[in-house]
C-alpha cells in the first residue's frame, strides 16, 4: 500500500470537488430542501399533513441527500472517466495497485455523503422550523450509521459507475435511484406499510429503507422503527456486497 | 541504470470489442450476434516476443490493428495478456505491476488528460502520485511546461487545449516523474510538422540521457529518423527486426517497382525475372506485378519493351526506393497503409 499515492488521489478529488463547490452544492442540496418546503413546510402549514410530520420527514431527506450525493460522487466521475475522457488512466499508471485506486474513489465519495448528510441536517432545520423535534440520543450510534450509510452509496456509486454505460446513464436514474428512493420508506416509515404485506417485505432488499429507518431510530426515536441491531446488520451486509461487487466491477474495467 | 523491457511469446485474445487505440479498430471481427457463438474472440496478439536493450529507442511499426497497442498496453500494466510473460527491468509486469508503473512513462493514442484540472495541475498532480515532494513537483512542473512551449496556458483548464496541445501535454505529463522507460503509442499522429520535429528533438534528448524509449508508429519515416531498432509488426507477431538500415537492406535490390498491365500473360513474370538487375518478382493482385530490382527508373524501358513482346501492354508503374514501406510490403504483400 502506499499511502503517498493515495493521498495525492484524495487530493485531487478534493481539489476538482473544491473547483465544483457551487454545482456541488446546488446539486446536492436543491432538491431536498425543495422537498423539505413543500411537503414539511407547505404541506403541514396548509393542513395536510400532521405536524409531526416534519420531524418524520427529516431522516429520509437525509438519507436520500447521502445515497444521492455517494452514488453520484464516485458514478458519474467513473462512468466518464472510463468510457469518454478516459482520464482515469493517469491514475491506474500511478504506482499502487488498481483496487486501491477505486477504494480511494470509495473514501472521497462518502466524505461527500457525510458532508452532505450532516450538512442537510441545519439547511432542513432551517426551512421546517419550529415543531422539528430531532435529538441525538446516542451520538455512536448514529455515528457508525450515517458511516455505514456513506459506505453503502459510495460502493453502489462503484458498482454502478463500473456496471453502466455512458449511454445509460439516464436509465440507471429512472430505473435504479428513483424506485430506491420511492420504495426507501423515506417519505414514510417502514411500519407505514403494515396494509401492503407484500411491499413491506419487498422494500427490505432496498438498502435506502435500512438508512432511513437507522437515521429515523437515531434521530426521531419517537416514532416506530425497524430495530437498530437489524439496521446496522443490513447496512454492514450492504457495504460489503456492493463493495466486493464493485471492486471487481473497476478491475474489470481498469485492466481489459 | 538504464532499464530493458521484454517480452515472451505474448498473446492476447480479446473476448469483447478491444478498447480504442488498443486495437486500432480495423481488427476482422466475427459478429456473435444472432449465432449460437456466444463470445466474439478478437486475436490481437499471437506470440509475440521482443527484447528492447537498456537505454534504446525502439520502433514497433506496423499498420492499424497489428498489436502494436496491445504490446504497449501489456507492457504498461493495462491490457492482461492471455499467455505469456513481460518484464520490464527485472520485474515481471504482471507480478509486479505497482514496481513497473514506477519505472515508465506513458504517453497513449489518444490524450486522456484529466479535464478537471489546469494544465499545471495536471503536471503537479502526477508528480503527487509517484510521491515526489512539493519542491521538486513544482520546479519540474515549470521546467516541462517551458520545454513544451505551454507556460502561457498553465493555468488553463485543458478542455479548451488544441490537439497537438493536449499531446505535448500528455508527453510532458509522461516524463515528470522521470520514468526510466518511455511509452509512446503514435506519438506524432495528428501533430503538425512544427510540433513533430519538436517532439523527435524531445525524444532524443530524454534518450541522450540514458532512458529506453517504446514508440509504435505507422510512420515509415518516423521510424526511420528516430529509431535505433525496429520490429516490424503484423497479425500480433514480429516479422522482421534490426536497424532500420539493416532492415532496408534485407530488401531484395532495394528498389520496388509496382507494375500494372493491360493483361497479364503467362510468360510475362518469367521474361521479367531474367532483366538486369531484378532480383524478385511477385505477381500482384490481377494484372500486376511487384519487381524488386538494384535499380529504378532505368529499368522501365526495358520492362515496357518486354511487355510489349508478351502482349501485355504496361499502364502503370510505380517506383519506391529502399524503405521500410517496401520492407513491410515485401514481408506482408500489403501496404502498411492498407
Amino acid at each position: 500500500m502506499n499511502w503517498k499515492t493515495f493521498g495525492a488521489m484524495l487530493a485531487r478529488d478534493a481539489q476538482v470537488a473544491r473547483r465544483n463547490a457551487i454545482q456541488l452544492f446546488l446539486q446536492t442540496f436543491l432538491q431536498p430542501l425543495l422537498f423539505v418546503f413543500i411537503f414539511g413546510r407547505v404541506m403541514v402549514g396548509s393542513g395536510y399533513m400532521p405536524a409531526a410530520y416534519k420531524s418524520l420527514l427529516l431522516p429520509g431527506i437525509i438519507a436520500i441527500s447521502m445515497t444521492f450525493t455517494g452514488v453520484w460522487a464516485v458514478a458519474m466521475p467513473l462512468i466518464a472517466e472510463f468510457q469518454w475522457t478516459r482520464e482515469i488512466e493517469d491514475r491506474l499508471l500511478a504506482p499502487i495497485s488498481v483496487g486501491w485506486i477505486a477504494v480511494e474513489k470509495v473514501i472521497a465519495g462518502m466524505l461527500q455523503a457525510l458532508v452532505a448528510g450532516l450538512a442537510v441536517i441545519p439547511l432542513a432545520w432551517l426551512v421546517l422550523r419550529p415543531g422539528v423535534e430531532i435529538s441525538i440520543g446516542t451520538p455512536w450510534t448514529f455515528a457508525v450509521i450515517i458511516a455505514l450509510v456513506a459506505g453503502f452509496s459510495a460502493c453502489g456509486g462503484l458498482a454502478l459507475g463500473c456496471s453502466i454505460d455512458q449511454q445509460h446513464i439516464g436509465l440507471m436514474f429512472s430505473m435504479v435511484m428513483t424506485p430506491m428512493i420511492f420504495f426507501g420508506c423515506t417519505y414514510y416509515p417502514w411500519s407505514a406499510l403494515k396494509n401492503f404485506p407484500v411491499l413491506q417485505k419487498a422494500v427490505l432488499i432496498n438498502p435506502l429503507v435500512y438508512a432511513s429507518e437507522g437515521l429515523r431510530a437515531t434521530l426521531v426515536p419517537q416514532f416506530q422503527h425497524l430495530s437498530i441491531t437489524a439496521v446496522l446488520v443490513a447496512l454492514f451486509c450492504f457495504d460489503v456486497l456492493l463493495l466486493v461487487v464493485g471492486l471487481r466491477q473497476f478491475e474489470k474495467k481498469a485492466v481489459t | 541504470m538504464a532499464v530493458g523491457v521484454r517480452t515472451q511469446d505474448l498473446r492476447k485474445i480479446y473476448n469483447s470489442a478491444p478498447p480504442l487505440g488498443a486495437a486500432g479498430g480495423f481488427i476482422a471481427r466475427a459478429d456473435a450476434k444472432g449465432t449460437k457463438q456466444s463470445k466474439t474472440q478478437i486475436p490481437a496478439l499471437n506470440g509475440l516476443s521482443l527484447e528492447i536493450h537498456p537505454g534504446e529507442i525502439f520502433g514497433l511499426l506496423g499498420p492499424n490493428g497489428a498489436g502494436k497497442s496491445t504490446t504497449v498496453g501489456v507492457l504498461t500494466t493495462r491490457v492482461r495478456p492471455t499467455s505469456g510473460q513481460a518484464w520490464v527491468g527485472d520485474h515481471d509486469v504482471w507480478k509486479e505491476p505497482a514496481q513497473v508503473k514506477r519505472l515508465i512513462g506513458v504517453v497513449p493514442q489518444r490524450p486522456n488528460l484529466d479535464f478537471s484540472l489546469t494544465a499545471r495541475e495536471i503536471l503537479i498532480f502526477h508528480a503527487a502520485y509517484f510521491g515526489m515532494g512539493s519542491k521538486q513537483r513544482n520546479e519540474g512542473a515549470d521546467a516541462l511546461l517551458e520545454k513544451f512551449k505551454l507556460t502561457d496556458r498553465a493555468h488553463q483548464m485543458v478542455r479548451g487545449f488544441s490537439g497537438g496541445m493536449m499531446q505535448r501535454l500528455s508527453i510532458a505529463r509522461a516524463m515528470m516523474h522521470d520514468p526510466q522507460v518511455l511509452f509512446l503509442d503514435e506519438p506524432s499522429a495528428g501533430l503538425d510538422p512544427q510540433t513533430r520535429i519538436l517532439l523527435w528533438e524531445i525524444i532524443r534528448e530524454y534518450h541522450q540521457a540514458g532512458k529506453t524509449v517504446l514508440l509504435t508508429t505507422h510512420n515509415m519515416e518516423e521510424a526511420d529518423a528516430l529509431c535505433q531498432r525496429l520490429a516490424i509488426v503484423d497479425h500480433g507477431t514480429v516479422i522482421a527486426l534490426g536497424t532500420p538500415k539493416a532492415l532496408k537492406s534485407s530488401i531484395p535490390g532495394g528498389y520496388l517497382l509496382r507494375l500494372r498491365f493491360g493483361k497479364q500473360t503467362a510468360d510475362l513474370l518469367e521474361r521479367l525475372q531474367v532483366l538486369a538487375g531484378v532480383r524478385e518478382v511477385r505477381a500482384a493482385d490481377g494484372t500486376g506485378a511487384d519487381v524488386y530490382a538494384d535499380r529504378g527508373g532505368s529499368l522501365v524501358p526495358e520492362i515496357a519493351t518486354v511487355a510489349a513482346q508478351s502482349g501485355a501492354e504496361l499502364s502503370d508503374v510505380h517506383i519506391s526506393e529502399p524503405s521500410l514501406e517496401n520492407l513491410f510490403l515485401h514481408h506482408t504483400g500489403r501496404s502498411l497503409r492498407d
